[in-house]
C-alpha cells in the first residue's frame, strides 16, 4: 500500500458522501422493521389462534415468504408492482421506489418476526393461557393481556438477530433503485477501481458500527426484560 | 369445634349425584341436613354432570360421570393419581373439551369456545396447581385484570375490592410485587384472591397444595377452610385428607375416570365402602 492509497481513497470519500448512503439504509431498516413488526405481530396472533383457517393462512404466509429470495420479491416490489400492476406509493420518483423497497423488505421480514415471536410465546408456559381464559378473558384479550406482552419479552434476542438481518438485508434495496450502500459502493468502485479494497473496509467497517451496537442493545435487554418465573 | 346448628336445617335434599355405572353408592349419598352444624347449609344443584365421557386417545378418561354439586356445597374429590379427578375438574369451566354427555352450571349447559364460554368462565373460578399468575404484571393487576377486562369493572373499584381480596388472602403487603419475588404459598392465595374478584358462583382447585412446600401448605388450606365457611360452592380436587375431613360436606371418590364412592367426610375416612377406596385410603393414611 504506497502512500498515495489513502489521500485517494481520502479524496474520494470526500467526492461521494458515504454517511448519506447509510442514513437511507438506517431509515429503511426503520420503516420496513416497523411495519414487519406490526404484520409480524398479526401474523403470530394469526398462527396461535383457535380458528384452523387462520393459523393455515399465517402458516402459508411464512411458507411463502420465508422461503422466497429478498432479492426477488424487491424485484417484484418494483418491476412488477410498479412497472406493470402501475401500483405507486408517492407521487415523487425517489420517494416512490423507497416505499416499494420498504414494503418488500417489510413483507419479507414480516414472516421472521412471526417466526421470532412464536418462539417468544412458546417460552410462556400453557397455564399462563389457561389462567387468562380461566378468568373469562377472550382469546384476543389474552393475546394482547397475558400472552404477547411476555412473549415479546422472550423474544428479544431472536427479534434482535431479525433487525440484525434487516439492516444487512437493507442494502438489497439497490435492486429496487433506491440510492443506498451497496449502490455507492459499486459507484465508487467503478470510478475508482485502484482502491477497491479501501472502499470495500469503509463499507464494511460502516456496518460493523451499525450493527454491533443493536446486538448488544437487544441482548442487554433481553436479559433486563426476562419474565421470571 | 362443634357449636349449636344455627338457623334452619338447610331445605334441599338433592345434593348427591346418583352414579349409575357404580352400584357401591346407589342414591344413598348423605343428606345435607347430616353435616355438621359447622358447614354451611347446601341449595339446589349448581353444577350438574351427566354422563360425561372423555378419551384422551385409546385412553377413556372419564367413563360415564355423573356428579351434582349444590349451591353452597363443599365437594373435595380424591382418588389415585391417574384417576381422572384433575381432568374432571377442568372440564367443568371447559379448559377441557368432553366426547358426550352435559354438564350444565345453574341450569345453563357450557356454551361452545366463543364470548358466551368466556362470560361463563367469567362465574367459574379456578385455582391451578401451579398458580399460573401472570408473571409479568404485579400480584394487584393479577387481581384487577379479570374484573377490569372481562367484566368491565372502574380501574378503580377493582383495585379497591382487590386490595380488600388480597388482605382477605393475608397478602395485602405484597401488592406491588411480582409473582416471582413471592413465596409458593404467597402465589397461591394472590391466586384464590384473583378468583374471588370474579366473584364467581363456583371454585375450582385443581391440586391447589401439591406444588407447595409443606410449611406453606397449611396457609392456603386456610384460606380454602375459610372460604367455605362462608358458603361458597367448591369442587377441591386435593390429596389433603385433613381439609377433607374438615371443611368438606362430601367426599367423592374417582378411580380409573370412574366415580366410584360419594360420601359424607366422616363416613368415607371411617367407613369406606368400596374396596377400592378402602385400598386408597389404606396407602395414604398409614403414615
Amino acid at each position: 500500500m504506497d502512500e498515495g492509497y489513502l489521500a485517494r481513497l481520502g479524496t474520494l470519500l470526500e467526492q461521494y458522501d458515504v454517511p448519506a448512503a447509510f442514513w437511507v439504509n438506517i431509515q429503511l431498516t426503520f420503516w420496513a422493521g416497523l411495519l414487519a413488526l406490526a404484520l409480524g405481530t398479526v401474523l403470530a396472533v394469526m398462527r396461535i389462534s383457535p380458528v384452523a383457517s387462520l393459523r393455515a393462512l399465517g402458516a402459508g404466509y411464512v411458507t411463502v415468504l420465508r422461503n422466497t429470495p429478498l432479492t426477488i420479491i424487491l424485484v417484484f416490489c418494483t418491476l412488477g408492482l410498479w412497472g406493470q400492476l402501475g401500483v405507486t406509493l408517492s407521487s415523487d420518483f425517489t420517494s416512490n421506489f423507497f416505499r416499494l423497497a420498504v414494503l418488500g423488505l417489510a413483507v419479507y421480514h414480516a414472516a421472521f418476526v412471526c417466526e421470532a415471536l412464536r418462539s417468544g410465546v412458546n417460552t410462556v408456559p400453557v397455564g399462563q393461557a389457561e389462567a387468562a381464559r380461566a378468568l373469562g378473558l377472550r382469546f384476543s384479550q389474552s393475546a394482547r393481556l397475558v400472552i404477547l406482552p411476555q412473549a415479546f419479552r422472550g423474544a428479544v434476542a431472536p427479534l434482535g438477530n431479525v433487525l440484525i438481518a434487516l439492516i444487512k438485508n437493507s442494502t438489497v434495496a439497490a435492486v429496487a433503485s433506491v440510492a443506498e450502500t451497496s449502490g455507492l459502493m459499486r459507484q465508487m468502485i467503478e470510478f475508482r477501481p485502484d482502491v477497491v479494497l479501501g472502499i470495500f473496509l469503509v463499507f464494511a467497517l460502516g456496518y460493523v458500527v451499525v450493527v454491533v451496537p443493536v446486538g448488544l442493545a437487544t441482548t442487554a435487554l433481553s436479559r433486563r426484560l426476562a419474565v421470571a418465573r | 369445634m362443634a357449636s349449636p346448628p344455627p338457623g334452619p336445617p338447610p331445605p334441599d335434599t338433592t345434593v348427591g349425584g346418583t352414579v349409575p355405572s357404580a352400584p357401591t353408592t346407589a342414591d344413598d349419598v348423605p343428606r345435607p341436613a347430616a353435616a355438621p352444624a359447622s358447614r354451611s347449609p347446601v341449595g339446589a344443584p349448581l353444577v350438574v354432570l351427566r354422563g360425561v365421557q372423555k378419551h384422551f386417545g385409546a385412553l377413556h378418561v372419564l367413563k360415564d360421570v355423573d356428579l351434582s354439586i349444590g349451591r353452597g356445597e363443599v365437594v373435595v374429590l380424591v382418588g389415585p393419581s391417574g384417576s381422572g379427578k384433575s381432568t374432571l375438574c377442568r372440564t367443568i369451566n371447559r379448559l377441557e373439551t368432553i366426547d358426550e354427555g352435559t354438564i350444565t352450571i345453574d341450569g345453563a349447559p357450557l356454551p361452545e369456545e366463543g364470548r358466551a364460554l368466556a362470560r361463563l368462565r367469567a362465574d367459574v373460578g379456578m385455582v391451578f396447581q401451579s398458580f399460573n399468575l401472570f408473571a409479568h404484571r404485579t400480584v394487584l393487576e393479577n387481581v384487577t385484570l379479570g374484573p377490569t377486562k372481562a367484566k368491565g369493572v372502574k380501574p378503580a373499584a377493582a383495585k379497591a375490592r382487590a386490595q380488600e381480596l388480597l388482605a382477605r388472602v393475608g397478602v395485602a403487603d405484597q401488592a406491588g410485587k411480582l409473582p416471582g419475588q413471592l413465596s409458593g404459598g404467597q402465589q397461591q392465595r394472590v391466586a384464590i384472591a384473583r378468583a374471588l374478584a370474579m366473584d364467581p358462583k363456583v371454585m375450582l382447585f385443581d391440586e391447589p397444595t401439591s406444588a407447595l412446600d409443606p410449611e406453606m401448605i397449611n396457609e392456603v388450606l386456610d384460606v380454602m377452610t375459610a372460604l367455605a365457611a362462608d358458603g361458597m360452592t367448591m369442587l377441591v380436587v386435593t390429596h389433603e385428607m385433613g381439609f377433607a375431613r374438615r371443611a368438606a360436606h362430601r367426599v367423592v371418590f374417582m378411580d380409573r375416570g370412574q366415580v366410584v364412592e360419594q360420601a359424607e367426610p366422616e363416613q368415607f375416612f371411617a367407613a369406606p365402602r368400596s374396596d377400592r377406596a378402602r385400598d386408597f385410603l389404606s396407602k395414604i393414611l398409614t403414615h
